[in-house]
């Protein structure tokens, strides 16, 4: 069982049950969570969460972390 | 009134009226010299996507470089165009960050970088609502900028001229009358070319200057950021010290009385 999500633009195939926390480890330069955060349908997931909050299929997933600006 | 008088945004007290915008420098070295030549205590950041291209590089290490400095963080909502994206940005900045603080930034086109009043407005008025301290990146406009402190915003942050344009204060009177009116702090944010420019904000009454590419892209950024620092003060003392009223034709400072007489016809 898989899921089909869109992550950061980027269509991809994820195994059923796969957790934000995943999502955010499995992306290229993840810091340890600080200056990131998660929106999914944009709604943010609380940090607090990550780790139980499961992908549901068709989820659109923006994840975003700190750059200099402004 | 003295260089050095503190402000208050919201109940917080700034030693430093410059606040430091951190995009456009080269790398996290100069930054960081930057930001110690500057003096500011409260410094932008943006957020992108997480492993992309021009993402993050070194997620995190903006944030060193900010801890190791002593500076706060305040986030921007910079590159939204619509109030629904620029609230979302701010969720998940103080989500990010832990701060409830945003620089709210909601523009009209990618030409101009001008704000879009309207997206705006209702983008503050929801923040407000959940809890932020709201900092609206803002036209020149004195209507506009009391809309935003009527819908709650604890400061309001009118642009100079087009953002990273260098072109100065364009409309010197409007910034007078914005603070003339306003009844939260004023900072200007956007237009500042060089430290002349930082100085005339303060001198029109502006509490603080926000600048980035001013800083960042100067040939020297570490010299611009230490002379928009004393400019800032410079200015805060000239507006203290009050200045002259200008006029049209001249004013000798010499006095007439005992000028001496070298043609004895005219005696």
């Amino acid at each position: 069982m898989t899921v089909k999500v869109t992550i950061n633009g980027d269509r991809r195939e994820l195994p059923a049950g796969a957790t934000v926390a995943s999502v955010v480890a499995s992306l290229p330069n993840a810091p340890e969570g600080r200056g990131v955060a998660v929106a999914i349908e944009g709604e943010v997931v609380p940090r607090a969460q990550w780790a139980v909050v499961e992908l549901r299929d068709g989820a659109n997933v923006e994840v975003v972390a700190a750059v200099q600006g402004g | 009134m003295t260089a050095v008088a503190p402000f208050t945004i919201a109940g917080r007290e700034l030693r430093s009226r410059l606040i430091l915008g951190t995009g456009g420098f080269t790398n996290h070295d100069v930054l960081a010299a930057a930001l110690q030549a500057s003096g500011a205590e409260l410094c932008t950041v943006a957020l992108r996507r997480l492993g992309g291209e021009r993402g993050p590089n070194h997620a995190g290490s903006i944030l060193d470089v900010l801890d190791h400095a002593g500076v706060e963080v305040l986030p921007n909502t910079a590159g939204c165009y619509t109030a629904r994206d620029a609230i979302i940005t701010a969720q998940l900045a103080r989500e990010a960050f832990g701060t409830d603080w945003i620089k709210l930034e909601v523009i009209g086109d990618d030409r101009t970088l001008l704000p879009d009043a309207v997206e705006l407005v209702a983008a503050a008025e929801a923040l407000v609502d959940d809890g932020f301290v709201v900092l609206p990146y803002t036209t020149d406009d004195p209507i506009l900028a009391r809309r935003l402190e009527d819908v709650g915003c604890a400061a309001v942050m009118p642009l100079g001229s087009p953002i990273g344009s260098g072109m100065g204060i364009r409309n010197p009177y409007n910034i007078s009358i914005v603070v003339e009116r306003a009844g939260v702090p004023v900072i200007l944010d956007a237009g500042v070319g060089t430290a002349s420019d930082a100085a005339f904000a303060i001198e029109l009454g502006c509490d603080g200057v926000l600048c980035a590419s001013a800083i960042s892209r100067a040939h020297d950024p570490v010299a611009m950021a230490n002379a928009i620092r004393l400019a800032v003060q410079a200015g805060r003392l000239a507006r203290g010290a009050g200045r002259i009223p200008r006029r049209r034709y001249a004013e000798a400072s010499t006095p007439d009385e005992g000028l001496p007489v070298f043609d004895s016809a005219s005696q």
